[in-house]
């Protein structure tokens, strides 16, 4: 570990590094809605067809297509699509509120898909929990009231629910709002009691659903600065759908991009960015301040041996931006090193690729 | 994207669904053509065949149909007792009602047993309704409460009331016992919504009338088939607004519960119906104020209550009695409408005011129990607060007033009204009636049918076609055609009132503020008194049915008008006026153009108010089908052919529906 290192910002750790076991995994799921829908999947002929030949051939709408990934332990995965792209029956298949067509969703070792009504029940009530766009407070309950209903819905004694709603409303926020009603809240406002009513019964994993988009940019940011607090502190496994890339960098470990219900790519922010898979992922990342996803990693060049190697080291995780400073000021190129071992070396003229111009990269 | 699939696809899919489109496009620049050569034939055939084939029936004569129905009653009233039928099912709930309604009688209104009076007495009644509109409501209506029953006891008319509303509050509670679950279930499942519906429209187009003659055959005269006809009348409100409510909560807040893992059990009893409590709350209030309009009505085959004031005085044009009761009933309705309003605001009101009195509600609602327990038993005990005291002076004082009015209109203003009353019978009602009525009877029909299709399209053409047949098959054609020239003159009088006003009101936020309450008052009094204060102006005539039903449906037409006017996108009037249109132009060109559709709605709904009073006429000497459906209730050699005209009632209002419904649909599209 050298010094430098050590200054720069770590970035959370990249799960698909370490591999552990999965929380969700989710293997070719579809969901078709319309006539003879579960038919769809299994044709090979049907499959190849667009959205829009399907529709015409059969009359049905492939919303998600063909979709899989896994969630580690502890990650924020994000989905992000264009409204229409499957995103949301995406996230609503995960706890079957939408029956999923074909496919197989595992959590815990448990396929969701083969739960009874009660089994289902329990999973919703113990395990996953959900944000929602329009919040879906109920508007005849205060807050407190609110906030307990997951439990109220256990059977929860009334005692101990409120006890454990009041703790919830404090660490999102709320209190001195315990009382109100909803509609004496600003969204903003809503929506943190959206999150303290997943959050009240202790989810393994937090599903949201567009949690933000319908807020004012402002208090948009102060939310998904709220949600990277609440990960830090209680460090759920969260599931994070969103229509906007500048929200599903800043909040996701890795970011699955969704195009007519089909997966485009699956990545962390610099590989999207550094790699797009397609068109339509570069035309998506274009407009993104490449300095502050990409990392050395992305920009480095192999060693020449004009190259003087006496520099200082940075490793490959550190984000453009933060080395800036570092590479320019230094008199000589950087060396960039993980574990003792020579990658690759960044001068002048790669930062300032990267910093004052859009084009270049990988 | 999805989006731009969709948009793609929906005008080749409004192609497929509908290729008349087109067809309907050529046909509209026609129609007014199409309409002036059905009437123009009409007329001349009618100067050519007049007098012939009119299928004229006197009003003591009887058809074989009537007399077949009058076969019928006798022999069900015959076999009553040993038909298993009507042992094992209609005797049943005859009974079940009929406790039910003594039940309450007794305890409000009616002597009990050994007791000269009922168990519990006016200070009773007054201090429970003053108590329940507290509790649901707020103390002000618990003021207005308490006012108006004591209004009913300084008017001499204490039993009566308690007879009226012990009825209304039975037929309600058998209701909602039906209703709310019925509208939870259709607000649930498409499916049964998807059966319910038709037969929810069909109870509502009727007019209350209809529903008590085929109820008398089955269930007898009296307080069980006024409680049976009004439960059918008063359930249907109930029943589509709790659907509605069920439907329209928040699909997300539904989502939410089922993310939470709560049960069907739990998503409706927990989110579902507490979500939509205020509008079921509505739909109890359209419930019971429905009721009372057909209890009142319902004094028609014997229920008891102020309608038999009301309808006594009625039939001896004795204006001044039937006013003192027509004005009780306003007063019940009145008071009935505030306190289950303010039922349905109270919690909203509470929650937003944040009150402080909040914790002192309890005590006081306990404190209000004992009170209002001490004076029922006061009113159990004692004599003095049992039966009203007095003699209800102050009704013969009203009585009196109101006959002193009716005289000095009478003397002072015949001029006027019988002008007014003369000008539209001779220049308007009588050209028309002896055109339906002179005019030989295939010959309307074909007009009526022709009509359908051109307004309605084919669909309804098909069902004029079998209204008129059936109405032929009736055996009061004539009479039936003597109703629909009523009908359809207080109609276009409705729509003309309609129409001022309610471009009035559409234009005018001021307007429609100072409007709209009166409106929604005088939507809420049973029809029934209406025709009291007509009677004084324009005596015993059809055209005081006809004023009455003009004054009765054109609330709603001028509701529907005027929000159809404001519905009109603000931008659209806007570019108009920056065209330069000048307001008539902008009324002509723009506003009543885009409102087609409430002005056919308001038109059916204008028909089907305009049907039902015209036909309750028929006590006020509009004759026609009405008159026939109340001599069946008097007389028993006349039941069929007022069970028949009945029938006709129907049948007329399902074609007016149906045509309009249809020339609605066409309009939307």
């Amino acid at each position: 570990m050298t010094p430098a290192q050590t200054e720069a910002p770590q970035r959370r750790g990249t799960p698909q590094d370490s591999a552990p076991t999965p929380v969700i995994s989710v293997r070719k799921l579809w969901k078709v809605f319309g006539p003879k829908a579960d038919q769809v999947p299994g044709s090979e002929e049907l499959c190849g067809l667009t959205r829009r030949e399907l529709m015409e051939r059969t009359g049905c709408t492939a919303a998600v297509r063909d979709v899989s990934f896994d969630v580690s332990p502890g990650e924020v995965f994000v989905v992000m699509g264009l409204s229409g792209s499957g995103k949301s029956t995406l996230v609503r298949c995960l706890t079957r509120l939408i029956e999923p067509t074909a496919g197989g969703i595992v959590f815990e070792g448990e396929d969701i898909r083969d739960a009874d009504d009660r089994r289902l029940r329990e999973l919703r009530r113990r395990k996953f929990s959900m944000v929602f766009q329009h919040f879906g407070l109920l508007p005849h309950r205060r807050v407190v009231d609110n906030v307990s209903f997951g439990l109220e819905i256990r059977g929860m004694s009334k005692a101990e629910r409120t006890r454990r709603a009041l703790e919830v409303v404090e660490l999102v926020g709320l209190s001195g709002y315990e009382n109100s009603y909803p509609d004496q809240l600003s969204g903003g406002m809503q929506q943190r009691v959206g999150l303290a009513r997943a959050l009240a019964g202790d989810p393994d994993v937090l599903l949201f659903d567009e949690p933000f988009s319908a807020l004012d940019p402002l208090i948009r940011r102060d939310m998904q600065n709220e949600v990277v607090r609440l990960h830090h502190e209680v460090g759920k496994t969260m599931v994070f759908i969103t229509h906007d890339l500048s929200e599903a960098l800043k909040l996701g470990d890795r970011i699955l991009i969704m195009r007519d219900g089909r997966t485009v790519q699956c990545g962390t922010g610099d590989e999207l960015v550094g790699a797009p898979a397609d068109d339509y992922v570069r035309e998506f990342v274009k407009d993104v301040p490449r300095g502050d996803v990409l990392t050395l990693r992305w920009i480095m060049r192999a060693r020449e041996d004009a190259d003087e190697l006496d520099g200082p080291e940075l490793g490959p995780d550190v984000v453009v931006k933060e080395a800036t400073r570092a590479v320019l000021t230094a008199d000589k190129p950087v060396k960039v090193v993980e574990n003792g071992k020579l990658l690759g070396i960044v001068g002048d003229e790669e930062i300032l690729a990267v910093v004052a111009g859009r084009e270049g990269g990988a | 994207m999805s989006v731009a699939v969709e948009k793609s696809r929906k005008p080749g899919e409004a192609e497929a669904l509908e290729p008349a489109a087109p067809a309907g496009g050529a046909r509209k620049v026609s129609r007014p053509m199409v309409i002036g050569a059905v009437l123009v034939a009409w007329l001349v055939l009618f100067a050519l065949l007049r007098g012939k084939q009119t299928l004229p029936l006197a009003a003591a004569d009887l058809t074989d149909l009537h007399r077949w129905i009058n076969d019928f009653n006798d022999s069900i009233g015959a076999h009553r007792n040993s038909n298993p039928l009507f042992l094992y099912f209609f005797n049943e709930i005859r009974l079940v009602i009929d406790n039910l309604v003594t039940f309450v009688q007794h305890l409000i209104s009616q002597p009990s047993g050994t007791r000269p009076v009922p168990q519990v007495g006016w200070l009773g009644v007054v201090g429970i309704a003053g108590y329940v509109s507290w509790a649901v409501g707020n103390w002000r209506v618990a003021l207005l409460a308490v006012a108006g029953f004591t209004f009913f006891g300084l008017q001499g008319l204490w039993q009566e009331s308690m007879d009226t509303l012990a009825l209304t509050l039975s037929a309600v509670f058998v209701a909602l016992l039906f209703a709310i679950p019925l509208g939870v279930w259709a607000g649930l499942s498409d499916r049964f919504n998807r059966i319910m519906t038709p037969f929810l429209d069909f109870m509502q187009t009727m007019p209350t009338f209809v529903y008590l003659a085929p109820l008398t055959l089955f269930f007898l005269i009296g307080g069980a088939s006024a409680t049976i006809a009004t439960v059918i009348y008063a359930a249907p409100p109930t029943i589509r607004i709790t659907a509605h409510a069920i439907r329209n909560v928040s699909r997300t807040t539904v989502e939410a519960a089922e993310s939470l893992g709560a049960t069907r059990r739990q998503s409706l009893f927990k989110v579902l119906l507490p979500m939509s409590r205020r509008t079921v709350v509505m739909g109890v209030n359209q419930t019971i104020m429905a009721a009372l309009a057909m209890v009142t009505v319902a004094a028609l085959i014997n229920a008891p209550g102020l309608g038999v004031n009301v309808l006594q005085a009625l039939q001896s044009l004795d204006v001044g009695t039937a006013f003192n009761a027509g004005l009780a009933i306003v007063v019940m309705a009145i008071v009935l409408d505030r306190v289950t309003t303010a039922a349905g605001a109270r919690e909203e009101n509470a929650r937003r005011s944040m009150n402080r009195f909040v914790k002192w509600r309890r005590p006081l609602l306990g404190a209000g129990a004992v009170v209002t327990a001490v004076l029922i038993h006061l009113s159990h005990t004692y004599v003095w607060a049992a039966d009203f005291p007095g003699n209800g002076t102050i009704g013969h004082h009203i009585a009196s007033a109101a006959d002193t009015a009716t005289d000095w209109a009478q003397d002072n203003l015949s001029g006027v009204t019988n002008a007014f009353r003369d000008a539209v019978t001779n220049g308007l009602l009588n050209p028309f009636q002896t055109l339906l009525t002179d005019s030989p009877w295939w010959l309307v029909g074909a007009v009526l049918v022709a009509l359908g299709v051109v307004f309605g399209g084919w669909r309804a053409g098909v069902t004029t076609a079998v209204c008129v047949g059936l109405l032929v098959g009736t055996g009061v054609w004539s009479d039936g055609m003597t109703t629909l020239a009523s009908t359809l003159v207080a109609t276009v009088l409705v729509m003309v009132l309609g129409v001022v006003f309610g471009v009035w009101m559409g234009r005018s936020t001021l307007v429609d503020r100072l409007i709209r309450p009166t409106l929604d008052a005088a939507q809420v009094m049973p029809p029934f008194v209406y025709l009291v204060p007509f009677l004084a102006l324009f005596g015993a005539t059809r055209f005081t049915a006809i004023v009455a039903a003009v004054v009765y449906g054109a609330p709603v037409a001028m509701k529907i008008i005027a929000d159809g006017i404001r519905a009109v996108p603000e931008t659209t009037v806007e570019a108009a006026a920056s065209a330069g249109c000048n307001t008539w132009q902008i009324i002509t060109k723009v506003q009543l153009p885009m409102s087609r559709g409430a002005l056919t709605l308001a038109t059916n709904q204008g028909l089907i108010y305009v049907l039902s009073m015209v036909v309750v006429g028929g006590l006020v000497g509009a004759g026609a089908l009405g008159y026939d459906v109340v001599a069946g209730f008097s007389q028993g050699e006349l039941y069929g052919k007022g069970l028949a005209a009945g029938c006709a009632i129907v049948l007329l209002g399902v074609m007016f529906d149906r045509i309009t419904q249809a020339a609605a649909r066409r309009v939307g599209a």
